[in-house]
Order: structure tokens, then C-alpha cells, then sequence
């Protein structure tokens, strides 16, 4: 018998509604939720929020490859830090996640680090060049059922409508990181009055939006389940938001910075601002809030990518497109998204657990019976990046110096504490 | 001031304070010893990642006039070619007890980005499409010299040419219209920025229009590049409607000028002889490059020590 966990003190959020209770746990499994109850550990959620584990469907753990970046267990450990249970590990690792042997090694270590989920996605194309398909059925049948090439887009049209064929045939969902390369040679910040100002080479909005286009109607022909990643445009959310209308099978999410940080701070020349897709205008902000508020964007996914200080040290254009978020991502989301707390649970947990088909075990509601991945939080604590204490091996982080509000305490994946009271358990 | 990064850091009242010094410092020059003590024990380092004939040699020429000692780092034979970083190199100078760097670099913003590497002062000797305020400067004192006004108030001044990837251009967008000018654009849109509806300029695509009206007319250099980059079809095509040709001058007003920040690309943009323009101000550019860069290194490291002793 492992050790029982209670909760006390918090209110439980579910998608029915709220309530305040304790919750027990034992051998992986919520038992009990009610008041008064007693455990072996007992942790404090008074004026905290108690519900289901974050996940996250963006996040770059950068192992196999750049382990001087981050490794599957500082990338678990940053993630339960965040309050997440289950994380989708993009696949632009080296080698790139597009074969068996490389997925089973990235769940391999994500058991061993035993922090949260870690759920490899895998490759649309062999190599992620674009060229040939990866063996998508033989990945599938090794558990993968959300594939990208992220980093870069599927260009080639005819090769994105063959893979979104041979998707549906196997059930799995298409990610794409919608951008046509040809329109943001060299770019290094939105194309914009600022990016005039600077002499930058600009990113232009329409080299997302027409891959979302093209992809709508790809995916209106062929039927195949798609995800679009970080979206960061207002016309990207119209176009989703009519595709939805139309009742295509497509959902959406955006990065917690793509909601607080804007295009003009590429002003300062630091390259911690520089992501790919770039930091956009205000205007595009409030258009993906409302695509927020109105379900055209179903998650908020961290694009969580960490990248070694002399990586960032290098010039603007040198320096490669990225920050961290699983660390920062509720305190951004509660301080800048302007989300009623549940909204944000569920964009941060019960969609995205939905959309990665991981919602037998994560995005539950908190009841008897019911797998505990969970994440405890305070709504109104208000804190700010110290980098010094950050769990990543990178110290990207654009929010130095920014006042976050909402801050995870405890976090407990399979019955057992990863996180209590803000300080990782392993 | 600490640092020369841009003309907007630098400010109207910064910039009429370096074109009066530069007066004291064009003086110096016409001394049969053109060279005074006033930075004696500084050392400044020039640390040029692009190539640059008139701006490196001027910087180093105007930091001799002053008594300054010289640094030259060249990329070419430096350890950067190593792998060391730019950090690393910034630290090294520093370490060897740089007072300034000049530095020039194809990326924009890397002034800003080694500010936090040294103690230095930092002069931008142009990065990338972005500043280039010594040359706004050298332009702003040459045409001061030859109109022999301090203010530009009512000038219209027409920037021609590949204003998109130009850091003269912005720096003299903004010195120019500082000064009072009224600034004219002329490119194809494909040599424009995206967007340029907040910058206090005119636009026009079409040079023959501008030619009668313009007092200052200011030709940039086309890099044969753009044309592989799809911004223009054919260097030949660009020319026609671009270029200074002996007919366009002879549209000039009488009094008008014109200037060029160099190198030339003859037969692109130039399709006459500067020497066959009544007024260009294209040597005179040159020449005075030696005395802002004087003015700029003395404002920056000068300790208020006069200028008037002998080295």
C-alpha cells in the first residue's frame, strides 16, 4: 500500500461545477472526496483551486539531442512545477521522433523521470524534410496519435493532403505549425511598423493564414482530424472560427505569450523575445482572446522551447526562435488572459487532454474512483520569475520582471506528490 | 552621452550639439598638425564584422587626430573564426582596457546587445538595415556646410532607392527630419518597408516626379543582390526609372544638391559621373567623415579637456 494523500482545505473545480471538500488518495486513485478526511500526507489547499493535472500539447523537451537545453526529467520536473501531468513532446529532436525506437526512448525516460505523462507525438514527414511521410501506421501502433512536423510547416500541399488521407485511416490527429517558408525567409519579428523601424526582415501574418487556409480545406476534403498549433493572428481565428461554423473536425490552441507579450518589445534587441511564430500586435491579442472566450481556440499550449544562454546570446537573427512557458504558463494565463478561472482550467487541462486523447487519465473530474492527476493552485497569489530557481535547464524566460498571478502549490501525478508547496518532490 | 546607437537615442538636441563640435573639429584638420592631446590614453577599438573602407578608416584616422590609441579587430584573422563568441570577444577587448568600440555588424540591434558585456562606450558603426548615425551625421554637417544653414526647416530632401534594407536611410530619416526637413521616398513599393505610414516622410514611386521640386536629392547604393531576391526584375530596369542620369540633373533646380553615401555602384544608381553634377557633395561627404567621427569620440570620451594644445 502506498502512502494516502488528502487535500484539505481547497475547492475542487470541475467541469459541473465547484465544490468544497477534501479529497483522499490512494494507490493512484482518488477515493474519497468529502469533509474532514485523513491521510498519511496531508497538504494544506486552503484558498486554493483543486482540479485536474494540466497538459500541455506543446512542449519541447529537447531530448534525444540538445540535452545541454533540456532533458525529459528538468522538462517533467519545470512541468509539474507548472502544475502539468501529461506533457506532448514535439518531435523535433535529433534524432527526430519519426521512428519506433526513438518514441519508445522518449516515453522510456519520461517513465523514469516519473513526473508526468510524457506523450511523444511524432513526425508527419521522415526527418520532419518535408519530402516523404513518416511510417505513420507503424507509430500509431506503437501508441502515437498526434503527429507534427513542428518547427517547420508540411509545404508541400499535395504531401500534407496525402498524410491528412493516411491519418484518417488511422484515427490519429495532424498538428501543423502553419507557416509558408517562403514568405519568412530570414524573418526575425512580425512584419509590422516596428519591424519597419528596426530594418528586421518581417514575418507576415499571411504566411500563417494562408497555411490555415489551405489546411481548412485540406481538411475539408479529406475528412482527417487536424490541430492547429500557436496560432498568433486575428484573420487565423476567423478563418478557424468559420471552419468550426462549417463543423470541420479542427481544433486550436495558442501559446500563453502570444496573449501577453507583443511585437514591440523586439524593440529592446533581446533575443528572449524573439519565437517563432513572432510576438504580434495587441490587436491580434484581443482576437485571440475572444477566440478564447468564444471556443474558436479549444487549448493554451506552452510552445514550451528552451534554448542554452549562448544559443540566445547570439544576434537576433542568429539566435534561434523560443521560450520557456510550462513554468510561467497558469501565472501568465490568469494575469494576462483575461479568463474566468474555469475557462482557463479548462483551456489549460480538459480540452487539451481531450485533443491528445490522454482523457482517460488526465482532465478528469475530482471524484471517487477517478485517476489523480491533479493540480492545486492559488488563484490570486501573485509572483515573479527568478531564474535562478527556475526547474529548466534554460533560462529563457521572457517574464523577468513581470508580476504573474496564479501560482501551482501542489501538483500529484498517480496518486503521489511532484510538487508540494511550490518545491519539486524529485 | 554614453553611447551612439541611433539617431533616435541621440535626439535633436544631441545631434545640433555633434554638428557644432564637429565646426571646432574641421578646424583641427585645416592645422598644418592636424592633431590635438585630447584623448590621450584612450583607447578605441574598432570591431568591424562587415567590411567597411570609409567608415573603418575614418574612425581610426579621427581617434589618431585626437591622440587616441587604436584597436582594430579583424574578423578575418580573429579567433571568432574559432568559434569564440561575441560575448567573448566584447569581454577579451574590454579586458584590454577599451574605453570604445566601434562596431559594425550585419545583424540589427547588437550595439544594444554587447552593452551588457562591457563598460565601454559603443559607437554603431552601422548593424544591418537598421542605424548608421555617424553617416547621418557626416550628412546632416555636409549639407549644413554647403547651404550654410543650421536648421533645414522647409528642405525637401529625396532619399532614392533601396530604402528597405538601408540603415543610412533610417538613421538620415530621422536626422533630417529632426533638423526640419521635409523627406521624400523614392523606390519601387518592393524597396519600401512593409509599412511605413507612421514615419513623417512622403512616398513616391516615381523619380521624375520629385526631380524639379527637390533641394536635396540623396541617391543609395543598390546591392546587386535584391535583384536574385525578386525586389527589382533586372538591375536595367531598376536604373531606368532609379538612376541619376545626365538628363535628370539637367532637371535639377539650380541650387539643388546631391549626395551619395557611398560606395558607388556606377552605372546602377549612378549613371553619370559625380564629377559631371555641378553640385555634388559626394567628396565633400568623405571628407568631412574624419571630423564628426572626431566630434563623436570626443563627446563620448573627452573628459572637457580643450582642444586646443598641441599633440
Amino acid at each position: 500500500m502506498s502512502k494516502s494523500v488528502v487535500i484539505k482545505g481547497g475547492t475542487i473545480l470541475n467541469q459541473n461545477g465547484e465544490l468544497r471538500a477534501d479529497v483522499r488518495i490512494e494507490n493512484e486513485i482518488v477515493v474519497e472526496v468529502g469533509a474532514n478526511l485523513k491521510g498519511d500526507i496531508e497538504l494544506d489547499a486552503s484558498g486554493c483551486i483543486v482540479t485536474s493535472g494540466f497538459v500541455d500539447l506543446h512542449a519541447h523537451l529537447r531530448e534525444p539531442g540538445k540535452e545541454e537545453a533540456e532533458t525529459i526529467e528538468t522538462g517533467s520536473r519545470a512541468g509539474a512545477l507548472g502544475g502539468y501531468t501529461a506533457l506532448v513532446a514535439m518531435p523535433n529532436t535529433d534524432p527526430p521522433q519519426d521512428s519506433v525506437a526513438v518514441i519508445d526512448f522518449v516515453r522510456e525516460q519520461g517513465k523514469r523521470a516519473g513526473l508526468v505523462d510524457v506523450i511523444p507525438s511524432g513526425c508527419i514527414t521522415l526527418g520532419r524534410q518535408g519530402e516523404t511521410l513518416a511510417p505513420m501506421a507503424e507509430l500509431a501502433q506503437a501508441g502515437v496519435n498526434f503527429f507534427t512536423d513542428d518547427g517547420f510547416g508540411v509545404q508541400d500541399a499535395s504531401l500534407m493532403r496525402r498524410a491528412l488521407e493516411y491519418a484518417r485511416g488511422l484515427g490519429v490527429t495532424l498538428a501543423q505549425h502553419c507557416e509558408v517558408a517562403e514568405l519568412t525567409k530570414g524573418a526575425v519579428m512580425s512584419e509590422c511598423q516596428c519591424c519597419t523601424d528596426l530594418g528586421l526582415p518581417g514575418w507576415p501574418a499571411i504566411a500563417e493564414e494562408l497555411m490555415v487556409f489551405r489546411d481548412i480545406e485540406l481538411v475539408r476534403i479529406t475528412g482527417a482530424t487536424m490541430h492547429f498549433l500557436h496560432l498568433s493572428t486575428a484573420r487565423s481565428v476567423e478563418l478557424v472560427r468559420a471552419a468550426k461554423r462549417d463543423g470541420l473536425p479542427i481544433t486550436a490552441e495558442v501559446t500563453p505569450h502570444h496573449l501577453s507579450l507583443t511585437q514591440e518589445l523586439l524593440a529592446s534587441f533581446d533575443s528572449v523575445y524573439k519565437v517563432n511564430p513572432p510576438l504580434r500586435s495587441s490587436e491580434d491579442i484581443r482576437a485571440l482572446k475572444i477566440g478564447l472566450l468564444d471556443g474558436t481556440i479549444d487549448a493554451i499550449a506552452t510552445d514550451h522551447a528552451p534554448h542554452p544562454r549562448r544559443d540566445k546570446e547570439m544576434s537576433l537573427d542568429m539566435a534561434p526562435p523560443g521560450m520557456l512557458g510550462l513554468e510561467t504558463a497558469l501565472g501568465v494565463v490568469l494575469a494576462f488572459g483575461d479568463l474566468e478561472i474555469k475557462d482557463a482550467v479548462a483551456l489549460l487541462s480538459w480540452n487539451p487532454a481531450r485533443i491528445a486523447k490522454v482523457d482517460n487519465a488526465h482532465g478528469r473530474p475530482i471524484a471517487a474512483s477517478e485517476p489523480a492527476n491533479i493540480c492545486v493552485f492559488d488563484p490570486e497569489l501573485s509572483w515573479s520569475v527568478d531564474l535562478q530557481r527556475l526547474a529548466s535547464k534554460s533560462i529563457n524566460s521572457p517574464y523577468v520582471g513581470r508580476t504573474l498571478r496564479g501560482k501551482v502549490r501542489h501538483t500529484i501525478f498517480k496518486g503521489a506528490p511532484t510538487v508540494i508547496d511550490g518545491q519539486a518532490q524529485k | 552621452m554614453k553611447h551612439l546607437r541611433s539617431i533616435d537615442e541621440l535626439g535633436a538636441k544631441g545631434l545640433l550639439e555633434l554638428l557644432q563640435l564637429t565646426v571646432h573639429m574641421a578646424e583641427i584638420n585645416q592645422r598644418p598638425v592636424p592633431k590635438v592631446p585630447a584623448l590621450r590614453g584612450r583607447t578605441v577599438a574598432s570591431l568591424f564584422f562587415e567590411d567597411s573602407t570609409r567608415t573603418r578608416l575614418s574612425f581610426e584616422t579621427a581617434a589618431k587626430r585626437l591622440s587616441a590609441d587604436t584597436l582594430t579587430f579583424n574578423v578575418s584573422t580573429s579567433s571568432v573564426n574559432k568559434g569564440e563568441s561575441l560575448r567573448d570577444t566584447v569581454a577579451t577587448i574590454t579586458d584590454m582596457g577599451a574605453d570604445a568600440f566601434v562596431v559594425r555588424h550585419k545583424s540589427v540591434g547588437i550595439p544594444w546587445q554587447i552593452e551588457q558585456w562591457t563598460k565601454a562606450s559603443i559607437i554603431n558603426a552601422g548593424d544591418g538595415a537598421h542605424q548608421h548615425p555617424t553617416q547621418a551625421l557626416v550628412d546632416c554637417y555636409t549639407i549644413r556646410e554647403a547651404t550654410h544653414t543650421a536648421r533645414f526647416d522647409g528642405m525637401q530632401i529625396t532619399i532614392v532607392g533601396d530604402i528597405k534594407h538601408s540603415r543610412v536611410a533610417r538613421s538620415n530619416i530621422q536626422a533630417f527630419t529632426m533638423l526640419g526637413a521635409k523627406v521624400t521616398l523614392v523606390a519601387p513599393p518592393t524597396l519600401l518597408p512593409p509599412d511605413v505610414s507612421h514615419w513623417p516622410v512622403e512616398v513616391n514611386h516615381h523619380l521624375d516626379d520629385v526631380i524639379p521640386t527637390s533641394d536635396v536629392l540623396y541617391m543609395l547604393r543598390l546591392q546587386s543582390e535584391r535583384m536574385s531576391q525578386g525586389h527589382v526584375p533586372t538591375l536595367r530596369e531598376y536604373s531606368e526609372q532609379y538612376s541619376l542620369t545626365q538628363k535628370r540633373v539637367a532637371r535639377l533646380r539650380d541650387s539643388a544638391i546631391v549626395m551619395h553615401p557611398g560606395p558607388m555602384n556606377r552605372g546602377v544608381e549612378m549613371q553619370i559621373d559625380p564629377s559631371d553634377i555641378k553640385n555634388s557633395l559626394i567628396h565633400r561627404q568623405v571628407a568631412n567623415g574624419v571630423s564628426v567621427r572626431m566630434a563623436v569620440l570626443f563627446d563620448l570620451l573627452g573628459s572637457g579637456a580643450n582642444l586646443g594644445g598641441q599633440a
